[in-house]
């Protein structure tokens, strides 16, 4: 019979390989899914995975969706190794793009040198304050992290769209859901003209880079990991959880609202009541894929918005629902989670015998 | 209890062999042991008797090996299995519903609605019969551990055990408890219920025990008679080298200043069914080693905490290293003023074993060894102190990147206690020094001890071992029921005047044991 036994250490070839060998079973679920629905499985995971890539602009889609992926990935990398678990990115996104959004509208008619920095500052405000009210509540009120992190998110999806469709609404907007175009002073700068490729696309590889830096060679870095790992070790060492909660909630709070503003001044240019495609939510998935390591979120936040880009794909060649790239998604971070057993565990056939 | 005996032993086992993943825990084990016998089974900590035993117990599944059970060949298949064949266990760490009754506790032990009809006259018959004096109706957060410890025996004698496996079944108790212990022990091998009695307890071993099995590392080493042999003998047998005992030292001056002073300590415990500290008022001189002996859960680990600043004082002053009140002073300020500590437990307090053994030494070193640069760890600094302390206390490992849980026991405390003695501090203080640790540690880790107060430091070692405390301390204390008895110099104190008073703080025991007189 099959029988899971400890290793008695963390394999480190299981470390690396995990994520692969999680990949390669969503790839065979999701093209036995397709298959059920009556799709070729091959050219239905071809359209989601490469096709994307082969199109005109495929490289540049991919890149503008990453970026807020991974920014967002590399907060909650940081949150989680400490324990506290934000999952209400979604929200912090939001609140960011709201704040940033709303110094966009009120002063369309300042210059760009001061325009965007405002926003962008008001974009990070935005998303810790969201943040830091969660770790507020968890510290006041000991009230659980998780639950409020993503009550929060629905609040300020509500929040939006009262905005959006009320006192924020474009008059001239013939009564669509949506706000005034921002002015061209409010837009994030390109990196390439006459394309979507934003600042932002710089700035997240470069965050992910200082953020693993700070997790793995600090002495900020070391408290988190150590919080994370053995709680009490942390408090015998004299690290202070409480201000190590807020400083995870502030960043990854922080960098979730400054991924909001940059979305809405980098590539919709106004303020609608759908901003996120749960970028949130897929930026959990993006953190754990990435290892909690914050240059693996690099990589994890690509794939991740390869699987929106095949989604759209999807859905435009083959007339599959939207749906499928949740499907797609949920499936991989099941997987994931799964096949970390391999870490501490192995697999061994053991045959029946009479001891 | 009165089965007509056939003649051979109850249990005898050949070629146990158990391999864990990285670790070979029984390597051709055998083990024999004779009807209305109580047979030692004596060992450091992973000498592997911990494996073997839950073989019998059936916990775990040999991987080769033969056991022959009152004649016949077994393959014991679960707890319950070995349970019907009539072998009971009573584990170090019990395992009892704090907030139920003793009755309650036992009838959840018990599988089959039957099994529970007339429970309450059985289990007063049985406390009665063996010395056990247990109220079913008492719940059990009032009890004392003694008092739990006899539930959990009377729960496997209500099986009508032929076996009954103790696992350091004293760790826990005061020398009087020991004692009568030991009176309902010989009385149960007497009417046909073999013992098996793990310890490394050598003295007990001698007294109690009429056989004994020695192992080291997974392997059978010696079966001897305990009482034809020394302790000394005993212990150079298990721990395979020569023993000499640590080098006496000269008392503190009395003109030396005080380094460590408590006064009028009174703390809260943060714990559930934690026990408060009242009123404690100590002080240590430079050079002094204070032993604070009492039984586990008398509020030992909340001094431990008090002192190590991870609990704070209500006023500053109730804590004063070095003469710097520090009562609300957190760890990492409080080793600033030249305080070090060294929690009870290894794993996950005072080391992250997921962690290396630099990023250990850093945990708690990174202040007075200044092991920061601009909010960066120097991690060449980090190694070069990690591996000062491999040499210095000789820790088994393969170095500074090894992670903590790789570690045996004893090698990660001496690893612990060398963080803390290398960063010089004015005042120690240690729970538990030895606790699961291996004869040649404990040596170790003793001298490093003695050696830090001829230092000059201050030193407090809180421990539930009295030879331990007897072989180190200048003075003694007892802690119980969360308050600390006035210090007595070691050569006027005897372990009767100290037991009485670790007894102390639990009346419920001594009314317990004045029905049964």
């Amino acid at each position: 019979m099959l029988k899971i036994e400890a290793r008695g250490y963390e394999s480190r070839f299981w470390r690396y390989a995990s994520p692969v060998l999680a990949l390669l079973l969503t790839g065979a679920t999701s093209g036995l899914i397709f298959m059920a629905m009556g799709r070729p499985a091959g050219v239905t995971v071809y359209t989601f995975l490469i096709a994307p890539l082969l199109q005109q602009d495929g490289f540049e889609a991919l890149a503008v969706k990453a970026a807020p992926l991974i920014m967002m990935g590399v907060g909650l990398s940081l949150a989680y190794r400490a324990n506290v678990w934000n999952i209400g990115t979604d929200g912090q996104f939001t609140l960011g793009a709201i704040c940033g959004g709303g110094i966009a509208l009120a002063f369309p008619d300042a210059p760009a040198y001061l325009l965007f920095p405002a926003m962008v500052i008001a974009g990070t405000l935005g998303g810790m304050a969201s943040g830091g009210l969660v770790a507020w509540l968890r510290i006041r009120f000991n009230a659980n992290e998780i639950l409020t992190s993503l009550m929060f998110a629905y609040i300020t999806q509500y929040l939006l769209v009262y905005l959006v469709t009320g006192p924020w609404r474009d008059p001239q907007g013939f009564g669509f859901p949506q706000t005034a175009l921002f002015s061209d002073t409010a837009l994030a700068p390109r990196l390439i003209e006459d394309t979507n490729v934003h600042i932002g696309i710089l700035l997240a590889p470069m965050i992910a880079i200082g953020l693993w830096f700070m997790l793995e060679k600090s002495l900020l870095g070391f408290q988190f990991r150590v919080l994370g790992q053995a709680p009490r070790a942390a408090k015998f060492a004299g690290f202070r959880e409480n201000r190590l909660v807020w400083i995870a909630m502030l960043i990854s709070g922080g960098l979730a609202g400054l991924a909001g503003l940059l979305e809405v001044s980098g590539t919709l240019g106004q303020l609608t009541t759908t901003l996120s495609p749960g970028y949130g939510f897929t930026a959990i998935i993006v953190a754990f894929l990435g290892r909690l390591n914050p240059l693996g979120v690099i990589p994890a936040g690509l794939l991740l918005a390869l699987t929106y880009l095949g989604g759209d794909a999807a859905q435009i060649n083959l007339g599959l629902p939207n749906a499928v790239t949740g499907i797609f998604q949920g499936i991989l971070l099941f997987y994931l989670l799964g096949c970390d057993i391999l870490l501490l565990n192995r697999f061994r056939w053991v045959p029946l015998k009479v001891v | 209890m009165n089965d007509t005996a056939p003649s051979g032993p109850l249990l005898k086992m050949t070629g146990m062999t158990k391999q864990y993943p990285g670790c070979l825990a029984n390597d051709h084990v055998s083990l024999t042991v004779e009807r209305n016998q109580i047979h030692a089974l004596l060992g450091e900590n992973g000498a592997g008797k911990s494996t073997l035993v839950k073989i019998i117990y059936g916990v775990v599944r040999p991987d080769e090996g033969e056991i022959i059970w009152d004649g016949q060949t077994v393959n014991i298949q679960n707890p319950g299995h070995a349970q019907r064949l009539g072998i009971g266990m009573v584990f170090q760490h019990f395992s009892l519903f704090e907030a139920l009754t003793v009755q309650e506790n036992i009838a959840l032990g018990l599988g089959l609605a039957k099994e529970r009809l007339g429970l309450r006259e059985r289990i007063v018959r049985i406390s009665n019969e063996y010395g056990l004096p247990l109220d079913p109706d008492r719940v059990v957060h009032d009890l004392s551990v003694g008092e739990r410890q006899r539930i959990e025996i009377v729960r496997c004698l209500l099986q009508n055990p032929k076996l009954l496996i103790m696992d350091e079944p004293t760790s826990v108790l005061t020398p009087s408890e020991v004692r009568k212990l030991f009176v309902t022990l010989r009385r149960l091998a007497a009417e046909g219920c073999s013992i098996l009695y793990i310890s490394h307890k050598l003295e007990e071993v001698r007294a109690l025990c009429s056989a004994a099995t020695i192992m080291r590392l997974g392997k059978n080493v010696a079966r001897v008679i305990p009482a034809e042999k020394t302790v000394k003998e005993l212990a150079e047998i298990m721990i395979n080298m020569d023993l000499h005992a640590p080098t006496p030292r000269p008392l503190a001056p009395v003109s030396a200043p005080s380094r460590l002073v408590l006064d009028k300590l009174t703390i809260r415990s943060p714990h559930h069914f934690g026990t408060d500290l009242k009123d404690i008022s100590l002080s240590l001189k430079g050079g002094e080693i204070l032993g604070i002996a009492g039984i586990a859960g008398n509020g030992q680990s909340e001094l431990m905490d008090a002192l190590s600043g991870e609990i704070l004082a209500g006023k500053p002053e109730n804590v004063v290293i070095d003469g710097v009140p520090a009562g609300h002073k957190g760890p990492h300020d409080r080793r600033r003023i030249h305080g070090c500590f060294v929690p009870e437990e290894r794993n996950g307090h005072g080391a992250v074993t997921t962690m290396t053994l630099a990023e250990n030494a850093f945990l708690s070193g990174f202040t007075r060894r200044a092991l920061v640069r601009f909010g960066v760890i120097d991690t060449k600094k980090t190694s070069a102190f990690a591996e000062t302390i491999i040499k210095a206390f000789d820790v088994r490992t393969t170095g500074p990147k090894a992670q903590a849980r790789s570690l045996s026991g004893g090698n990660l405390q001496k690893f612990l206690v060398g963080r803390e003695v290398l960063q010089e501090p004015a005042v120690l203080v240690i729970n538990q020094p030895t606790w699961g640790v291996d004869a040649g540690a404990a040596l170790a880790i003793h001298e490093a001890i003695m050696a830090l107060a001829a230092g000059g430091a201050a030193v407090m070692i809180i421990s539930q071992d009295l030879d331990e405390i007897f072989v180190l301390a200048d003075r003694i204390s007892v802690i119980a029921g969360g308050r600390v008895s006035e210090p007595v110099l070691t050569r006027d104190a005897t372990v009767e005047s100290i037991g009485r008073l670790m007894g102390g703080g639990s009346a419920p025991a001594a009314s317990g044991e004045m029905a049964v007189a």
